[in-house]
């Protein structure tokens, strides 16, 4: 499935630093759609081994501004055709996706996203308590009486998919096309030089180029230390956990801000679950117990008859957040170090045209419409992309 | 098989006789059997059903972690049949079966597992057409037992508590290293997942029932130690940072703070890896040894062990003692090195077959053990010309042994693959961590347990400080596991993985697709990711990938560990739970008064008071009547309340707030926005001086808990010379207002109010019916009014002496929806519900709070440069025609322009006493003028004209909160 090449080359037209679905999906649509194929993705440890692998893998589009409802709105569309692309069945399982609302004033966001959605020709509607309760007719509406469930922004086309062999998918992808995936190599500099890029230092000796492509997510940070640009961007932890499988009796994807849960179950019967990010900053990925307590708490107030379903295994991750929970994307100030970043808790959707606009910007050395609302420089001008209140659970 | 004479230390007491179900029929148990135990004592061997191939499965471990019989226990589904103990009365059924354990209807999934290789789910069904329907029959038959979601909400009580040494594991080493410590003065707490303490010491005793004397010994003391506490039945279910331990047993989980762990946690006995290692009858050989000694039942009548270690001779003993027939010890090794136990298994007559290992074992008709086919085997591969078939009812696998390092790895141990042991050892421990045992790699007997003293004495030394020291540790000679514990088969069903089905062919296909490093071996083959989470997988996955590609297991790595070491139900996690809810001290007022209550973050709000046979609307239309007309009263006790004190209090509020704050006088109250460093409005409040050095002001109800710790953290590093006080929860406080507002108050309190005395936006300090009070003249709902702050026990009292005031007045009580219809018939906004997270001061029309030309304030420098910049959209009023009966739009209907979305209505109402519908929305700055029109779309698409007017829209003078003359 994946060859693994021996011997770094002395040179690459591009160099892709991290192995997840993004990095590969970029190297991916270089290589099909724009015949770059001398390329190498460069990762530390193993191929989707950060937040491709660490996510819940939630997909959906139900975005507050113009410019992310577009934006995700194209990733669905790329990712319903992905397993037939690749010839690997991602699971990619389309069970409806329930923002609660458990507030008037989530209501009223509800209500607002649910309009900037359907304006763009997206699936998505404000729906009652008896529409929740009918979807799904053993949850407790009054979440305990703690935070009685008001409401909901119902959106259809919300799924799930087997994360891993997002990656592996498009990382055999890229393979078959030429492109170099160098596992266990870490990158320790970036030669920069008259504010161009024409280098990159590995662990396992120097590479020439004159394009980098920056897709670590919580490792951002120490690589545009390494080019000297600065970003907003701040890393918190994001934790979640995993139960034993049981029979399928959650059908669709439920999260809560209110509540502070997002919970699906996955394809072997396991309840995958998360909560909001740890409140402080952290570049760790340990675990922690309050996580699942705190948790678990609010998972048994809105369905209470999981008190005897066992948590399996939790982990964590690091999410890359930025003041406007937008991403950045695209072409920084020093020339040939494109950056695909700022992708929060919520980049793994975005994977597919992350990949493809990622692949054209570098391609083109010029930003791909679909990302130009989401450029670095946007915080110097004062244009944000207020993401805020589409981000799944409060932050 | 049957129940064996009584065992000295056993278990069952056979005294009580218990009576279960299983899959319909009735059994017989003692109290104290484990499921498993009972069931096997009555004959039952096949006891569940594998996760994809719905293969027969007997008992594999015994060991709290056997995920072969996981059992349906009324509303507790995969509840474990090696831990669960038998109630009398259970009814319990196997999970994951289709019409029952015995016939399962999808065990046809065994004869296709040739079809569904490893990854075959990645490769099938994923046409777009194919996929739902394929997804629907998979979502049927996958998952293992069923919930019912009928289960009641269960609470389960949490502790916290705290020792010296934290002991893990309470066998041979931990009950020494536990004693050790003790005896060095600290305080030590013992757990043990077992329902009993002792460990293996109790039950692999090698034919030697004087080898449990020691361990025996070791527990008596430990029992009466004063300074050890013993936690039997407790599960340490996870390690976190700073020595912080979930201990889980049956009815609680308690916090453990420990000062230094002692991981004493064992070894799991690894299966042997041959074609048909599943059947049931197919055990390790501690899981016979936990049968015997722990319910005295007999595993087999008739067993051939695998071995290639000691252990396994010393097992044969043991079943020798039980009366079990032990037809031959087949050892994987060459040379059967020579010990005590090999030539006492000698001495009884039991073959053993150097260079030999189970080639396959044969299931009789019901699919369960009934022979065994024995090879000599070099290096993994059966020579088949020597095969010898054996009729027996058991195999006992013993093999070899993984660390039970789950814990050591969680806590940051750097292991090592030990050649010698051809196991994982601790290489460097974290500070605070020791390991003694079979998980530190040491196997003798009398070396564990002074292994354990030796840990022991190292965690109390820390812990205490002192310099302690222990006698050394004999050098371990044992090398319990064998390199290559595999047997290859052309046929297969050599199973590596018995929670997830792995052959060893799924690893050598993976590893040939390209997934051949550990990690993502591990995600592509889900081998470790089933509920025992690799605890009988692992170390012999990790074997298959280091041959495959040619690395030691040193070189392969592990996967890292992580919590938890064994699942924790929800329930315990939950605790009780914390739902912490505030209500304000009015809150029996208001529901005496027919409150409908809404929620405010953590707070419940009085939304309107209900009157008997009135609409909702009609009652909050009331209120704002009554506001407007005479006089009514709203409970903002909800508001963030905050105190500074300090000289340095002007300096910091300036910094905070955009407005001048230093510029305020005694006595005068401001309206102060606040921003983010961004310059996006977050909060907003009125802010009292009541002294030089003491102002005290409010926040939004939903901003009060930010606004507090954001102030808190912000002087943690500004570190001016002031307190920050928050009296949210101290302060009880109304808003009286309307146009006899006065006329109740005036008699009861000693202020004048006259407006020359007490103007508009002053504070005063006084008393009301003899309570000490503070009162701001406010105008957010647009009429006379006096917010006014009590300590919170007065709160009652005031209000019933302003109730009983105001009587004759006409006074009543009003909610959250008349003063969000009043304060918008005055244009004022709600911070977060018309602004939102890009908002900034200048878009609302706040330019007169943002003081730019201060030497700084949060924001300042975004705002200078947004100043700067021209507006993007700009918050308006507008109204819809008088008389309007159409849809009605709602907040956050969007403003469409040119077929584009332009902006969005933030809040609306039909306003009483402006006579139409009124209200704010965002608009793009060239529409945000009087007069002009615009449309907004309303949920089923169709377009509401609406037109862009003054605010207020009503009063726009203010003229009722200025006194006429």
């Amino acid at each position: 499935m994946f060859t693994a090449p021996t011997e770094l080359k002395s040179a690459y037209d591009v160099v892709i630093i991290g192995a997840g679905g993004h990095g590969l999906a970029a190297a991916y649509y270089l290589a099909r759609e724009h015949g770059i194929t001398n390329v190498a993705v460069l990762e530390k440890g193993y191929i989707g081994g950060g937040n491709t692998g660490r996510n819940t893998t939630i997909i959906r589009s139900n975005y507050l501004t113009p410019e992310g409802v577009k934006f995700y709105d194209a990733s669905v569309h790329l990712w319903q055709d992905l397993s037939e692309d690749f010839d690997l069945n991602l699971f990619y399982s389309t069970r409806g996706h329930f923002t609660l609302a458990h507030t008037d004033s989530a209501v009223r966001t509800m209500r607002w996203r649910a309009e900037v959605n359907k304006h763009y020709g997206v699936e998505s509607e404000l729906v009652g308590p008896d529409f929740i309760k009918r979807s799904c007719p053993s949850i407790d509406i009054s979440c305990n009486g703690h935070a009685p469930i008001l409401g909901a922004l119902y959106h259809a086309p919300g799924s799930i998919a087997r994360h891993d062999a997002v990656a592996w998918g498009y990382g055999r992808g890229a393979c078959q096309r030429g492109v170099e995936i160098h596992q266990q190599t870490a990158v320790t500099g970036i030669e920069v030089k008259g504010g161009k890029v024409v280098g990159v230092q590995t662990s396992r000796g120097h590479i020439a180029t004159n394009k980098v492509l920056c897709a670590v997510a919580g490792s951002t940070p120490r690589l545009t230390d390494m080019v000297g640009i600065q970003t907003p961007i701040y890393i918190h932890p994001l934790q979640a956990m995993v139960s034993e499988p049981m029979k399928p009796w959650l059908d669709h994807i439920f999260v809560s801000g209110s509540l502070h849960i997002y919970i699906s179950q996955s394809a072997r019967g396991e309840l995958v679950m998360g909560a909001s990010l740890d409140p402080y900053e952290l570049h760790s990925t340990r675990s922690t117990l309050d996580f699942t307590e705190g948790l678990s708490a609010h998972m048994l107030d809105m369905f209470p008859f999981l008190s005897n379903v066992k948590v399996n295994r939790q982990w964590g991750g690091m999410s890359d957040m930025t003041p406007d929970f937008a991403p950045i994307m695209g072409k920084t100030p020093v020339e040939g170090f494109y950056l695909d970043s700022g992708w929060g808790t919520w980049g793994f959707k975005a994977t597919p045209v992350c990949g493809k606009t990622m692949a054209w910007t570098v391609a083109n050395d010029s930003p791909h419409e679909l990302i130009t609302g989401f450029s670095l420089d946007r915080f110097r001008n004062y244009s944000l992309t207020g993401e805020k209140g589409a981000a799944s659970v409060g932050h | 098989m049957s129940r064996l004479p009584q065992m000295p230390d056993e278990w069952v007491d056979r005294s009580k006789t218990l009576r279960f179900r299983f899959e319909g029929r009735d059994y017989v148990a003692f109290s104290g059997d484990a499921v498993s135990s009972a069931l096997w004592a009555s004959g039952v061997r096949t006891l569940g059903r594998s996760f994809k191939y719905h293969r027969p499965r007997g008992i594999l471990s015994m060991a709290n972690h056997d995920v072969n019989v996981m059992v349906q226990d009324g509303q507790r589904h995969n509840a474990r049949g090696d831990v669960v103990q038998v109630r009398d009365g259970m009814d319990l059924t196997a999970v994951n079966t289709w019409g029952g354990v015995a016939s399962d209807k999808v065990r046809f999934l065994d004869r296709l597992s040739p079809f569904l290789p490893v990854g075959f789910y990645y490769k099938a069904f994923y046409s777009k057409r194919w996929f739902p329907m394929w997804e629907r029959m998979f979502r049927a038959i996958t998952g293992l037992g069923r919930l019912d979601t009928n289960t009641p909400h269960i609470h389960t009580p949490k502790r916290y508590d705290f020792c010296d040494v934290l002991v893990i594991g309470a066998g041979p080493s931990g009950l020494s290293a536990a004693l050790a410590a003790a005896d060095a003065g600290a305080s030590v707490a013992l757990v043990d997942e077992n329902a009993r303490a002792g460990g293996s010491g109790l039950y692999q005793l090698g034919g030697d029932a004087a080898r449990r004397q020691a361990t025996r010994e070791l527990l008596a003391k430990a029992r009466q130690h004063e300074r050890i506490r013993i936690f039997e039945g407790t599960l340490a279910a996870a390690w976190y940072a700073d020595q912080w331990v979930p201990l889980v047993d049956a009815d609680k989980m308690t916090k453990m703070r420990a000062g230094a762990t002692v991981m004493a946690s064992g070894a799991f006995e690894q299966p042997t890896v041959f074609r048909n290692n599943d059947l049931p009858g197919v055990m390790l050989g501690s899981a016979m040894q936990r049968l015997i000694y722990r319910y005295a039942v007999q595993p087999a009548r008739r067993v051939v062990v695998t071995t290639a270690n000691a252990d396994g001779y010393r097992l044969a003993l043991d079943l020798f003692d039980a009366g079990v027939q032990v037809l031959a010890v087949a050892d994987l090794r060459e040379a059967i090195p020579a010990c005590a136990a090999v030539d006492a298994v000698r001495a009884r007559g039991i073959d053993c077959l150097p260079g030999t290992g189970v080639y396959e074992a044969h299931a009789d008709g019901r699919g369960e053990l009934a022979a065994v086919t024995l090879c000599k085997v070099r290096d993994g591969v059966a020579e088949t010309s020597t095969a010898r078939r054996i009729d027996c009812d058991g195999v006992a696998m013993s093999t070899g042994w993984a660390p039970a390092a789950n814990l050591l790895y969680q806590a940051g141990t750097k292991m090592r693959f030990d050649e010698r042991l051809q196991q994982f050892v601790p290489d460097a421990l974290p500070e605070a961590v020791f390991a003694c045992g079979r998980v530190n790699g040491v196997f003798g007997l009398d070396a564990r347990i002074a292994d354990g003293a030796r840990a022991g004495t190292a965690a109390a030394a820390h812990v205490l400080g002192k310099a302690l020291s222990a006698p050394p540790v004999p050098a371990e000679s044992e090398a319990p596991s064998h390199p290559w514990p595999v047997v290859a088969h052309p046929s297969a069903k050599n199973f590596v993985d018995f929670d997830e089905d792995l052959q060893v062919k799924d690893f050598e296909n993976a590893v040939q697709e390209g997934y051949d490093n550990i990690e993502l071996l591990k995600r592509f083959t889900t081998v470790g990711m089933g509920p025992s989470q690799g605890k009988h997988s692992n170390m012999t996955a990790l074997r298959i990938l280091g041959r495959l590609v040619g690395k030691s297991p040193q070189q392969v790595g592990t996967t890292t560990a992580r919590p938890f070491f064994h699942p924790v139900p929800m329930s315990h996690l939950a605790g009780r739970g914390f739902n912490p809810q505030r209500r304000s001290p009015l809150h029996g007022r208001h529901a005496a008064l027919g409150a409908v209550f809404m929620p405010a973050g953590a707070w419940e709000r009085p939304e309107y008071y209900v009157v008997a046979g009135k609409s909702r609307t009609d009652c909050i239309h009331d209120e704002v009547r009554r506001v407007r007309t005479k006089v009514a009263m709203i409970d903002v006790g909800t508001l963030g309340k905050i105190e500074i004190r300090g000289p340095q209090a002007a300096e910091f509020l300036n910094r905070v707030y955009t407005a001048r704050i230093d510029l305020l006088k005694l006595g005068g109250t401001r309206y102060a926005i606040m921003c983010d460093e961004s310059g996006v409005l977050t909060d907003e409040g009125v802010i009292a001086r009541l002294a030089d050095d003491v102002y005290y002001f409010t926040t939004t109800t939903s901003g009060a808990a930010n606004v507090y710790r954001e102030m808190s953290r912000l002087n943690a590093e500004w570190r001016l010379q002031c307190g920050i006080i928050n009296l949210t929860g101290a302060y009880s406080s109304v808003n009286l207002a309307g146009p006899d507002c006065r006329k109740v108050l005036g008699p009861l309190t000693d202020l004048d109010l006259s407006a020359a005395a007490f103007p508009y936006l002053a504070v005063r300090q006084g008393s009301i019916a003899g309570i000490p009070a503070r009162l701001m003249r406010v105008g957010f709902v647009g009429e006379w009014g006096y917010e006014i702050h009590v300590p919170a026990e007065y709160g009652p009292t005031l209000w019933d002496t302003l109730m009983k005031a105001g009587e004759p007045y006409g006074i009543g009580p009003f909610g959250v929806e008349a003063q969000r219809l009043l304060r918008l018939e005055k244009g004022h906004l709600i911070v977060s519900q018309d602004t939102d997270g890009l908002t900034h001061p200048f878009e609302v029309s706040m330019d007169w709070a943002v003081k730019l030309d201060k030497p700084f304030f949060v924001g300042q420098r975004s705002l200078k440069i947004l100043k700067q910049m021209p507006l993007k959209r700009k918050l308006a009023g507008f109204r819809l025609p008088a008389g309007y009966s159409g849809q009605v739009p709602q907040e956050c209907h969007l403003v469409i322009v040119g077929g584009e979305i332009a902006g969005r209505v933030t809040s609306i109402y039909w306003s009483p006493n402006v006579g139409c519908h009124i209200g704010l929305a965002f608009l793009p700055p060239e529409l945000a003028t009087p007069g002009s029109r615009f449309e907004i779309r309303v949920t089923d698409g169709s377009m509401v004209a609406a037109e862009v007017c003054e605010t207020p829209f009503f009063d726009p003078e203010d003229l009722r909160q200025k006194e006429q003359s």
